[in-house]
């Protein structure tokens, strides 16, 4: 019985998954027609390689319809928020860094960290009679992260991209969004708040606590642990 | 309009959808639909009941219903509140009675008077009040307000020093370009606010730890009642939010509840819906965690202030069926 590892179909993720696992001895290699999504992997035994977009590989793994898959911790603390039921983390791979925070204008000198932020929401909907606008796609660890900093003027508006654009286009305040450089944040004229890092996310190989485990399954991962030089992998 | 009167927790609950219209929202709770409706005209005193269903998301994997029934009343009378608190306990007993049952009852409006009662700031004040739903933000705050004080505002002097100067707008330009929908001037009032900051003295040790021990009493309602005349001489703004518990307990004594065996807990209701403002109270089935609390309810005043034209002393309570079938169907 084979395991199911899922890569991002295309992109720099999925090249930096390949030299990940090429420096570790194991070949990921597409087969058939460039555009077909098949491919394989050489260098250990009874592993499948399946190449979803990379957007899928969270609910995918969460369905169990893949044994391993590579994605953001981001995405899966997202979509999952007892994520530690859905997977087991079992390594980190160094590369898809990207931070998750919280950027205000940087024009607002008198905001740096989120107490100040917490004020000027009050203020904000005093005088413009709406909560200030707080636009994400990370709906889930925003709330969270701002319950524990005990802000509640505020409301989310949802942004699947281009997050950066929406203070300049008057459709929200303030942003929380991946950045890896920050220079996209200063771009758009605004700044990452003191005590505002939600979250620093890496791409990491993860696998399913849902998948089917049985028929040997978990030897085999055991010998992709070894070859790969994982250490002692989590119960799953 | 609705939807805004809900704070992002109980948003993040809400199943909330969009049309044409704008967003609408699968109801959380009656209260707030039914103080809309009374507040669009109808006279005092009135009494509403009303049985259905509301819808909350869960965590997933918590095992806890989306859909779930609430039976409920709710009163509007001003003429005698603490009569009015104890009308509404006395029938959710009634209605959830039990052997075995947790009641909680708290008063939100102690916390209030104690935040009022600060020799400090308004600032301070609506601060501390915006946060009194959440104790962990709200000793945050008191740790700005007294011992961070001078640190904080040490940590603010050079930026303090340049408005005083006139050059904020320097500042401003120098930092960035004007982009959202916060205009200077908005930034400039912050400001202000945060120079008089700087300049107010911190709370005392002896001003916080007043404030945290009304929040923090507990005991049955009668200690609770004697501790809270004790605090009075260095307190005397307590005097009037004490006096209504008092004509409650009495009220509530009157219906066959003695304050020296009801269970009263300041901080209770802290962390519950954001618009109790006074009387909170709730009855749970003890040693049965599964199980979400039978009946919940409160005094709500300033909803209406926030939903009328006019301020209408309201109570109002709520019981779960469902849960009280699960309770009543194992015994």
């Amino acid at each position: 019985m084979t395991l199911k590892l899922g890569v991002p179909s295309k992109g720099r993720l999925q090249a930096d998954a390949i030299e990940w696992f090429g420096a570790r001895g194991v070949t990921l290699e597409r087969t058939g027609l460039a555009r077909e999504y098949a491919g394989r992997v050489r260098g250990v035994p009874g592993v499948e390689l399946v190449l979803l977009s990379a957007a899928e590989i969270p609910s995918e793994l969460a369905r169990g319809r893949i044994h391993l898959g590579i994605t953001g911790q981001d995405l899966i603390r997202e979509q999952f928020p007892r994520w530690q039921d859905c997977v087991a983390e079992l390594a980190p791979l160094g590369f898809g860094r990207a931070d998750l925070v919280v950027a205000v204008p940087a024009i607002w000198i008198d905001v740096v960290d989120m107490g100040d932020l917490d004020a000027v929401a009050a203020d904000f909907r005093e005088v413009h009679g709406f909560r200030l606008r707080v636009a994400t796609k990370y709906h889930h660890l925003v709330r969270d992260f701002f319950r524990r900093h005990g802000i509640a003027d505020y409301q989310l508006v949802d942004s699947q991209g281009a997050t950066e654009g929406t203070v300049k286009n008057l459709t929200a305040e303030a942003i929380a969004d991946i950045t890896s450089t920050g220079s996209t944040l200063r771009d758009n004229h605004l700044k990452v708040l003191e005590d505002g890092l939600i979250l620093r996310s890496q791409a990491t190989l993860f696998a399913s606590r849902s998948a089917d485990w049985t028929g040997r399954r978990r030897d085999r991962l055991a010998d992709l642990g070894r070859r790969l030089g994982l250490g002692e992998l989590p119960e799953i | 309009m609705l939807l805004d009167l809900y704070g992002e927790d109980i948003r993040a609950r809400a199943f909330i959808t969009a049309d044409e219209g704008g967003e609408r929202m699968l109801r959380p709770d009656f209260t707030v639909p039914i103080v809309r409706l009374h507040m669009q005209g109808a006279a005092e005193p009135a009494r509403y009941a009303y049985a259905g269903p509301v819808w909350r998301r869960q965590e997933p994997g918590s095992g806890r219903p989306t859909e779930y029934l609430q039976a409920g009343i709710e009163l509007f009378d001003g003429t005698d509140p603490a009569e009015a608190d104890a009308e509404i306990f006395a029938l959710i007993a009634e209605a959830v009675d039990h052997p075995g049952l947790e009641i909680a009852t708290g008063d939100m409006g102690l916390i209030l008077a104690a935040i009022d009662a600060l020799p400090t700031t308004e600032i301070r004040k609506r601060a501390l009040r915006r946060h009194v739903w959440r104790p962990h933000a709200f000793r945050r705050l008191l740790e700005r307000f007294g011992s961070r004080q001078p640190e904080l505002a040490a940590a603010r002097a050079d930026l303090i020093a340049a408005w005083r100067a006139g050059a904020a707008p320097d500042l401003m330009a120098e930092a960035g370009a004007p982009v959202g929908l916060r205009s200077a001037e908005d930034i400039d009032r912050r400001l202000a606010r945060l120079a008089e900051e700087a300049e107010t003295p911190p709370l005392t040790p002896g001003q916080v730890r007043d404030l945290e021990t009304v929040a923090g009493l507990h005991g049955s309602a009668s200690e609770a009642l004697a501790a809270l005349r004790g605090l009075e001489a260095t307190m005397p703004a307590l005097a009037p939010a004490t006096d209504r518990l008092a004509a409650r307990l009495a009220a509530l004594a009157r219906a066959g509840f003695p304050a020296d065996t009801l269970p009263f807990e300041a901080s209770f209701g802290r962390t519950t819906l954001e618009y109790y403002d006074g009387f909170v109270f709730g009855f749970r089935a003890s040693g049965r965690p599964d199980l979400p609390p039978l009946a919940s309810g409160g005094r709500y005043d300033t909803l209406t202030r926030i939903l009328g034209d006019r301020p209408v002393p309201a109570v109002g309570g709520i019981v779960r069926p469902e849960a009280l079938l699960a309770l009543k169907g194992e015994t």
